[in-house]
């Protein structure tokens, strides 16, 4: 293979046709990232278009107004209000059924863990429009008024299984001998979980609440079937869809993505920092 | 006594998700499917008649629609696995210090809403919009030409909407192989194609299968994307169920024809699995 000689001869520059087929994956990358962030370009420009009646397709001009305008629209900030409600509420009460159900899963040996995993992955491989659609006729046949109580039940429902998931992988990943190390020293097993297990798990516990909001604050398919006469910022969008969509849309769009960014980099800052200090403890404990 | 009590903490951790999963995901389930064998209307109230003739005639009913959302989710699924494979790898193996980079940027866009960017894409393939309209106005494109309302539109928001969910699963499987292996291939005289088909590939067909399944099972069932992008001509199963159940309110063939697609996903994801399991074992 001509391969061969190259890698014995390093020094030597490639051929042409092996340069340009090293670069072809970097470049097709590249282009497909382009592609992922094509519509989020387009919805933040057209958050400056000023637009001249309802449509807001064309570019005619720029402008900041839209960002000002949005807080004295009610109807776009009502929905956007309920729909993080939902989402915060959603994420707290998943967040901790997932957790509780995460840590037993990794810790204890049982009966029944096998019907239980299909109870956690199911519910993920069953398309939304039946996740909602059953939970529509549940509501109907037991006569319930859908509202926003049914949405943040439906949505602790379908985070459940996602936070779980994140969960169990980062308690996973971790040395048990710390917990062990803290029970010989004399830590019972509320104060060793206390101090060395929920320290240790917690950015896993931050991501798995992190993705639940995410989840819940998108939602449409689902929310459109249990909302009755409550409306959620997707739920709203759709309908304006079939009028022309305003501006101010997508200037709660390109905030919401501004601020989960920060949120991500944050994170993902804390996580680094968070590392080191684990080694600290680790080092700590082993002393 | 202690002993006794420690024994009931794993339950304890799990009585209350379980049951919240229990209430409102198989309760849901089963009441649906009671929902489906049974006669009446929203006025009337419904009465149990066993009706399972309602199953012959929804997939009768919806057969267009079925069978065309199950190859729409098989095109996606493909054309997410053709585009997905190359970033996964190049992520995976040539990334370097970019590696977390990379990744962000695949999972960023879930962070603007489904229906904002199904929406967008409406705006980018409008027929007059600023890419179609400037190719047209170029003289490139014939003046009628149109993508939206077509099966391209649909297809391709699906593929955009679904892409990561392919990334994100193949990019774990590569990252898991050792790059010793490919190199051990090519020493032992394998070329680079074949080291890729006899070695990296059978690696990587865990992250093939979850991927494959993560994108299929919510293409077969989405609707935003044929709503927004599409026509009457691209009806999914999935706006049937939804107009049958939310503007139409016939319930029984709604819950009916739910049932039916998660019998074609389950079947479907059974046929797949077998086959890859397969193949897996005689490579």
């Amino acid at each position: 293979m001509t391969q061969k000689s190259a890698d014995s001869v390093p020094e030597r520059r490639p051929p042409l046709s092996q340069r340009f087929s090293r670069a072809l994956l970097p470049a097709f990358t590249a282009l497909a990232v382009v592609y992922l962030f094509l519509p989020i370009a387009v919805m933040m420009a057209f958050s400056f278009n000023d637009p001249r009646g309802r449509l807001n397709i064309t570019w005619q001009g720029f402008t900041v107004d839209n960002y000002f305008d949005v807080w004295h629209r009610p109807d776009i900030t009502e929905p956007m209000v309920a729909s993080l409600i939902v989402a915060i509420v959603a994420t707290i009460v998943a967040t901790i059924l997932g957790t509780l159900i995460g840590l037993a899963l990794t810790r204890y040996q049982f009966r029944g863990q096998g019907p239980l995993n299909l109870l956690i992955y199911i519910p993920m491989a069953t398309p939304e429009v039946i996740l909602g659609a059953s939970l529509l006729s549940l509501w109907v046949t037991a006569d319930v008024q859908r509202g926003i109580v049914t949405i943040i039940i439906a949505h602790v429902m379908f985070n459940i299984s996602f936070v779980v998931v994140t969960v169990r992988a980062r308690i996973a990943g971790f040395n048990r001998t710390l917990e062990e190390a803290a029970m010989d020293l004399g830590a019972d097993e509320w104060t060793t979980f206390r101090k060395v297990t929920f320290p240790l798990i917690f950015p896993g516990i931050l991501a798995a609440a992190l993705l639940a909001f995410a989840l819940s604050i998108d939602d449409y398919v689902i929310t459109s079937f249990v909302s009755g006469q409550t409306t959620t910022f997707p739920l709203w969008v759709y309908g304006a869809s079939r009028f022309g969509v305003p501006p101010e849309v997508n200037v709660l769009g390109t905030l919401i993505f501004v601020v989960a960014f920060a949120l991500i980099v944050a994170q993902i800052l804390w996580a680094r920092r968070r590392k080191v200090t684990d080694g600290a403890l680790a080092m700590e404990v082993q002393r | 006594m202690r002993r006794r009590l420690r024994g009931l903490v794993p339950y304890l951790f799990l009585v209350p998700g379980g049951l919240w999963l229990i209430a409102f995901f198989v309760v849901p389930m089963l009441v649906m499917a009671s929902v489906s064998l049974q006669e009446g209307s929203l006025g009337t109230g419904y009465r149990m008649t066993w009706n399972f003739g309602i199953y012959p005639e929804v997939i009768a009913d919806a057969w267009t629609q079925l069978s065309r959302s199950i190859v729409y989710a098989l095109i996606v699924t493909i054309a997410t696995l053709l585009i997905g494979f190359p970033m996964a790898y190049t992520i995976a193996f040539r990334g370097g210090r970019f590696k977390n980079i990379l990744l962000l940027l695949v999972i960023l866009p879930f962070f603007t809403a489904f229906i904002i960017r199904t929406l967008s894409w409406k705006l980018i393939l409008a027929d007059n919009g600023f890419v179609l309209g400037t190719l047209k106005d170029l003289g490139l494109l014939a003046p009628t030409t149109h993508v939206l309302a077509s099966p391209l539109a649909v297809i391709g928001g699906l593929t955009y909407n679904f892409l990561p969910f392919m990334v994100l699963p193949l990019y774990v499987a590569l990252e898991k192989i050792d790059p010793h292996l490919m190199e051990a291939a090519t020493d032992l005289y394998a070329s680079r194609r074949h080291a890729f088909l006899r070695v990296t590939l059978p690696l990587a067909m865990p992250g093939v299968f979850a991927g494959s399944l993560l994108v299929f099972i919510p293409t077969v069932g989405d609707f935003i994307n044929a709503d927004i992008l599409g026509s009457r001509d691209t009806t999914m199963i999935g706006n049937v169920i939804q107009r049958l159940f939310l503007a139409t309110n016939a319930y029984p063939e709604a819950s009916a024809l739910g049932f039916v697609l998660m019998a074609a996903v389950l079947v479907l994801v059974a046929i797949y699995a077998r086959v890859v399991g397969a193949r897996e074992l005689t490579v």
